[in-house]
């Protein structure tokens, strides 16, 4: 109990002081979230919408596979994009591995099954609705699947606001591809787990705590710009 | 608009990070970066050198597998059967000894296994698996892994046959200790990463001293002849620094509540 008000204390000392460690770290988790999540929202919004639209042989397999995937183990990601940027792997000579573009990468491939998965049951559920009318006035696969993602756009920001929430607090796919190192590949949650290793469990819980307090605030920003969630609209 | 914001803002940030000085990476025992050593030598490294030394913080086994693999340009590490090993096999030039500190075993204030009057670390050992008191092992390949088994290979036990209370954790020497502290268990680890290690509660150091827990690290720069990227003539020079007397210096300078935690050792060539 002591601990996490231990905890508490450090947080708001780390906070109030804008240690510059912390800034740094904040920036790039922020970064490489953000990044990641730009991505895997611009492939798969598209996707979802448009398995949504098709019918095809396998669909309900891709549909089952995909939703799978959002429970997809982050350190078994991260091992696979570490085997496939490592020096000794079949990407090695672009010289990835150990910096950011690695990490966004590792986040993307964790990301983007869940941000399809939930854009796809609202693309449905809006496909259902407007099914007749879009038929009727004789549009394009494509125009469907653009009106679709344009309509839906509220339940599809809450697809990448919850790819956001798994990217920001991962740490086993990007403590292997990033590799933790200071000035350089080191995030919220890695130096959570460096600082807890090192018995600072104070530092690393007041770490935690700037963790989820920037995630708050990433969602509060996002829906006052989208002007959501306020008390004249629905 | 955000989004926008946001790419700039990395940009700048990749940017910023792409003209800093000359970089290398270097993968390193958990103990030189946990006992704070790191922190002193790296500023030093670079105001004298320009060098900008980015560390992976891993285990021995996964630090040699770093280097073997050519993702970093070279390992500083602590078990001297997987450096020769390493060396023998050409993805190191040659190994160049740096510095040592020891082992010391760990345990619940009250000792109720009564290692602190062993004559020996291998008889300490022998102790804590008669009282069948829990022990916590790293498991992870690591230098004070090796360690450890070569002391019960030396005690002539094997922890293949033990039964729960030896308690294989697979990581690294914090995370060890802050499980042998829950489990009021004993543990094995490096004097540095003991003494720094934030988190003590009623653990206390009870064994050390013992000749055969001495323990070397040692500078291995990548065989540029396997892996042509790697940075070749910055791990020259910091290996020449690593061996000077600037870096003797800052090491047995280092200390901690009055005790020193590594001995620097390397010869001068």
């Amino acid at each position: 109990m002591n601990e996490i008000l231990e905890g508490l204390i450090a947080a708001a000392r780390l906070v109030a002081t804008l240690d510059r460690d912390l800034t740094e770290i904040a920036a790039r988790s922020l970064q490489v979230s953000v990044t990641a999540v730009v991505i895997a929202s611009a492939l798969g919004m598209p996707l979802g919408a448009w398995l949504a639209v098709n019918r095809f042989r396998w669909r309900r397999h891709v549909i089952a596979v995909m939703n799978a995937l959002m429970g997809l183990p982050p350190v078994v990601v991260g091992l696979v994009v570490y085997l496939l940027l490592s020096r000794s792997g079949p990407f090695g000579v672009f010289g990835l591995l150990f910096t950011p573009t690695a990490m966004i990468v590792a986040q993307v491939i964790v990301v983007t099954p869940l941000v399809a998965s939930i854009a796809h049951q609202a693309i449905r559920e809006l496909w259902a609705d407007y099914h007749d009318l879009l038929i009727s006035i004789h549009t394009t696969k494509s125009q469907r699947v653009r009106a679709l993602l344009w309509d839906g756009r509220r339940t599809l920001l809450t697809a990448a606001l919850a790819g956001f929430g798994r990217a920001i607090g991962e740490v086993g796919a990007i403590m292997i591809v990033g590799g933790n190192i200071d000035h350089a590949t080191r995030v919220l949650t890695t130096a959570i787990a460096l600082e807890t290793e090192k018995g600072n469990l104070a530092l690393a819980l007041g770490l935690g705590f700037v963790l989820i307090a920037l995630a708050i605030a990433v969602n509060i920003l996002i829906h006052t710009l989208s002007r959501t969630e306020r008390a004249s609209q629905w | 608009m955000i989004r926008h914001g946001t790419i700039a803002f990395a940009t700048v940030l990749l940017v910023a990070a792409g003209v800093r000085a000359e970089t290398m990476r270097v993968a390193v025992t958990t103990s030189f970066h946990n006992s704070g050593l790191s922190d002193i030598l790296l500023p030093a490294i670079e105001r004298d050198l320009g060098l900008d030394v980015q560390l992976l913080v891993v285990g021995t086994g996964q630090a040699l597998r770093l280097g073997r693999a050519g993702d970093v340009d070279a390992v500083l590490v602590h078990s001297r059967r997987a450096e020769e090993a390493f060396v023998a096999s050409g993805f190191a030039t040659h190994r160049r000894e740096i510095m040592y500190n020891d082992f010391v075993l760990i345990g619940p204030g009250h000792d109720p296994a009564g290692i602190a009057g062993a004559s020996g670390a291998a008889e300490a050992l022998v102790r804590i698996a008669e009282a069948g008191a829990p022990f916590v092992s790293r498991g992870d390949d690591s230098g004070t892994h090796e360690k450890e088994l070569a002391l019960w290979r030396a005690a002539r036990r094997n922890p293949e046959g033990f039964g729960t209370w030896y308690r294989s954790v697979g990581s690294g020497m914090g995370a060890a200790l802050n499980t042998a502290r829950a489990m009021n268990a004993y543990t094995m680890s490096d004097r540095a990463s003991w003494l720094k290690f934030g988190n003590k509660g009623d653990m206390a150091l009870l064994y050390s001293g013992d000749p055969t827990l001495f323990n070397q690290y040692a500078y291995l720069p990548v065989n540029p002849e396997r892996h042509p990227h790697v940075k070749g003539a910055p791990g020259r020079r910091l290996e020449e620094w690593l061996t000077s007397d600037r870096a003797r210096v800052l090491i047995d300078g280092y200390t901690l509540g009055g005790d020193r935690l590594f001995t620097h050792n390397a010869n001068a060539e």
